[in-house]
């Protein structure tokens, strides 16, 4: 090839001393020269393979193409036309694993940042455009309005997505949120240096600003049934309640004080902003040693944010080794650089506490791996004899989390697998029940950002025809 | 928002709020609660639905002034907002027609047993009642619970209303002169619903606790209220709050609501400081 490539530009950020005693955004962004100089190193491919790998396709070369030529806004926009939420995805996607896998430039160098500059133009329209958020739709709006109205459980990706899309079919579109506030695990879960707030409130604000109403507090499956919304003027519902209920290791001492699940523990820090206490009264144990169970992104969110809350010695414990880790390798090098370190083959066993019922050690043996399972990974064997104790106050258990129950246990015609999934069909997100669609962690398990919104994509597009179909339109 | 439309000192240091919640109000049933959060920066507490009318719109709760949370509600004035109210949460009572039941409540846990009382009674029960405080200036609710029972037992620790003791010691007077007893209640403070339920083991009367351990979500999305009941780990906010009393784990239930007893003496301190 002719044509000099150049290398990746780097994303710059705060320093691991630094960071690791603040709640700021951890990586910087792009300057304009970055992000120009990385948009030109795309080949602007004909068959576009990179889209291939994006769940909700963005075409990426056009907005590439639109920031290497300066035209930022219309970067953002050809970006908005298939992912109401860029700045979001440009910071929390698997990149690595998603398009920026299947870019060209891969196989022989470094792919095109897609993520980085995704998240470039989405800012660079907020700094520049309207910096309360509210952005241009006119563009998208349809002008024929009132096809109907649709109901949306959940607000995190998912079911923001499937309102956000909706609302530009011209639905009357309304949310209903379990929480006092909007966004689901971007809200709960996902700590604030990862994406900052003011970021999540413009991405929702965005939301809203297409016509979608979000109705707080209200719990479906206890406020409001789905029959109920169904037979009270909602023509579809869809259910993206995500993947919250916390699984525990069912070991000795797991119910002590100071043992947490991964979500009880971000959602004080994240959502309740223990990170500001006093100011905010809701109380978080963090102790001086702090041992996070498990290597997914969570734990690694679980570990960071026990750096900045003063902890002086976080681990991560894992009974597998390095390779296996599911984390993204970006966030495993960011918290290693901030302190973090891998215990790696280990795991607890045992719990033990104080006479007050205060978690101050933990058993733990060490494992080896075995012959592959069926998952296709090394299975874990503990090595007899290899247990030891080990001194700690804090315990964040970050071995997953399976479908909230709450809709499930309300609606007993709704289909779920056996780990409580709500069965769908696979391309329109339809459940067993006519007029109801489900997407998101609430249909696959914990998965992803962009995962969830592609689900939320593809039922906004069904519980269109299905509602054309019948109303005759 | 939602708006305190009624707001009454009904004891010495226990507020009723009855606020605005229209789709609240027709869902409620007796053993549920709501989660509220008074401003932006407060905590999301726990509190039960002491009553609620569809007709009007509203539901009503009552709390005591315990931390700085519950105090910070009871400083709400009439008319003010309530910045979030959710619910209505957990799993309603089970109310059939058991025949006779008694239904013990001490302290604050008399606002959680009324709506339940009441319910019983409606569905066709006997029910006796028996509810107790430390002193007579923190009983509460004693013409709602009359009128929600065939029988009403006051005591009193101090003695100065009612009969002086505990509320266990009536239960085991009944039980003593062999009265029919199908099924027991028992809500309040801690120590009290272990009495009761190890009083009522004794004996083999079934019996049901309403617990109240330590919140956040009170959507079964982040397990730190969980108990454990017959040797397994439930959670109580979703699975509960009613429980087998004879099932329950005790010890660990008083260890973890003392999780952060340090955090708590603390912003009570610092809010009444604040206060002057
Ligand atoms: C700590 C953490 C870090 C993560 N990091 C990443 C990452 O870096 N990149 C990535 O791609 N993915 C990440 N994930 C995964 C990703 O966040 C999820 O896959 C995604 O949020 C799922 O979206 P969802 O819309 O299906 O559900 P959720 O985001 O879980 O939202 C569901 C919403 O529904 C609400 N709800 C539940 N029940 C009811 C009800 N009965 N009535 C009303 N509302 C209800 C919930 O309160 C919640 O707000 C992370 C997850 C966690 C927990
Ligand atoms: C299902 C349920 C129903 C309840 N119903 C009522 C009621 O009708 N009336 C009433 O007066 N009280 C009720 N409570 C208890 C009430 O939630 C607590 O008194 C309140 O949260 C205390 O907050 P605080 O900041 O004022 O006190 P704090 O100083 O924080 O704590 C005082 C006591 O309350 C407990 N507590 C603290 N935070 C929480 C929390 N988030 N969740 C649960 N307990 C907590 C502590 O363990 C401690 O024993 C109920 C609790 C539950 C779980
Ligand atoms: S949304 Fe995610 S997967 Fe799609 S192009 Fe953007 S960064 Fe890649
Ligand atoms: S594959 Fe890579 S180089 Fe080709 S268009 Fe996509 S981003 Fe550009
Ligand atoms: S309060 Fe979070 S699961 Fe019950």
């Amino acid at each position: 090839m002719g044509k000099e490539i150049g290398i990746r530009e780097e994303m710059p950020r705060q320093a691991p001393e630094v960071r690791r005693c603040n709640f700021d955004e951890v990586a910087l962004g792009y300057s304009v020269e970055q992000a120009v100089g990385e948009a030109k190193r795309c080949l602007q491919c004909k068959k576009k393979p990179c889209v291939a790998g994006c769940p909700v396709e963005v075409d990426i070369p056009a907005f590439v193409h639109l920031i290497a030529e300066e035209k930022f806004l219309e970067a953002a926009k050809s970006l908005k036309t298939t992912n109401a939420l860029p700045a979001i995805c440009g910071r929390v996607c698997p990149q690595e694993e998603q398009c920026e896998q299947l870019c060209v430039l891969g196989k022989r160098d470094q792919p095109i940042a897609i993520g980085r500059l995704e998240r470039f133009a989405a800012d660079y329209e907020a700094a520049n455009v309207d910096p309360a958020g509210k952005c241009d739709v006119t563009d998208r709006r349809p002008p024929v309005a009132n096809m109907g109205k649709v109901a949306i459980v959940g607000s995190g990706p998912a079911g923001l997505t499937a309102a956000g899309e909706l609302a530009c079919m011209g639905y009357d579109v309304t949310i209903m949120e379990a929480l006092h506030d909007p966004g689901g695990v971007l809200a709960y879960g996902i700590p604030p240096f990862r994406l900052p707030r003011t970021i999540l409130n413009r991405e929702i604000d965005y939301v809203r600003s297409l016509g979608v109403t979000i109705e707080t507090n209200a719990i479906v499956g206890k406020l409001y049934t789905l029959r109920e919304l169904l037979n009270e003027g909602y023509d579809a519902v869809f259910v993206g309640t995500g993947a919250g209920l916390p699984q525990f290791m069912k070991i000795p001492g797991e119910n002590l004080n100071g043992v947490y699940s991964a979500n009880e523990y971000l959602t004080r820090i994240n959502l309740m902003k223990a990170y500001k206490y006093p100011e905010y009264p809701t109380p978080v144990r963090v102790g001086k040693k702090v041992a996070v169970i498990g290597a997914g992104n969570v734990a690694m969110d679980a570990a960071r944010c026990s750096l900045r809350m003063g902890a002086e010695e976080v681990s991560i414990v894992y009974r597998r080794s390095r390779a296996e880790m599911p984390a993204r390798a970006e966030e495993i090098e960011n918290a290693e650089e901030e302190g973090v370190k891998m215990d790696l083959l280990t795991a607890p066993i045992r719990f033990i506490g104080d006479d007050e019922g205060f978690l101050k050690a933990m058993e733990c043996i060490r494992m080896e791996l075995g012959e592959p399972d069926s998952s296709g990974r090394r299975r874990p064997v503990p090595m007899e004899g290899s247990n030891y104790i080990q001194e700690v106050d804090t315990a964040v258990i970050a071995i997953g989390q399976s479908p909230n129950p709450v809709v499930r246990q309300s609606e007993p015609d709704l289909q779920t697998t056996k780990w409580g999934g709500i069965i769908t069909d696979e391309e329109t997100g339809l459940t067993s029940i006519p007029g109801i669609y489900a997407g998101g962690d609430a249909v696959t398990g914990a998965a992803t950002v962009i995962t969830a919104m592609g689900a939320g994509k593809k039922a906004a597009r069904a519980i269109d025809a299905y509602v054309r179909e019948k109303k005759g339109l | 928002m939602y708006k305190v439309v009624k707001k009454t000192r009904i004891a010495d240091v226990v507020t009723l709020l009855e606020i605005e919640a229209p789709a609240l109000a027709k869902k409620a049933r007796a053993g549920q609660f709501v989660i509220v959060r008074l401003n932006e920066k407060s905590e999301r507490i726990p509190l039960t639905l002491a009553n609620w009318d569809a007709a009007a719109g509203t539901i009503t709760i009552i709390f005591q002034h315990a931390g700085r949370s519950t105090h910070e509600l009871a400083d709400v004035q009439e008319g003010g907002e309530i910045r979030d109210v959710v619910g209505p949460l957990g799993t309603a009572t089970e109310i059939e027609n058991y025949g006779t039941v008694v239904c013990v409540g001490g302290g604050i846990g008399v606002a959680v047993l009324k709506p339940i009382a009441k319910a019983l009674k409606e569905a066709g029960n006997t029910v006796i009642s028996i509810i107790g405080a430390r002193d007579k200036s923190l009983i509460i609710l004693e013409d709602e619970m009359r009128e929600a029972s065939s029988e009403l037992f006051i005591t009193t620790d101090n003695g100065s209303y009612g009969r002086q003791g505990f509320v266990s010691n009536v239960l085991t007077d009944l039980i003593a002169e062999g009265r029919k007893i199908d099924l027991v209640f028992a809500i309040g403070p801690v120590p009290m619903m272990r009495v009761v339920a190890d009083l009522t083991k004794q004996h083999g009367l079934r019996t049901v606790v309403s617990l109240d351990s330590v919140m956040i979500d009170g959507t079964g999305m982040c397990g730190g209220c969980r108990v454990t009941v017959g040797g397994e780990t439930k959670f109580t906010c979703v699975d509960g709050p009613d429980f087998d009393a004879h099932q329950v784990d005790w010890a660990e239930l008083v260890m973890r609501k003392k999780t952060y007893a340090h955090q708590e003496k603390c912003q009570l301190d610092a809010y009444k400081g604040g206060k002057g």
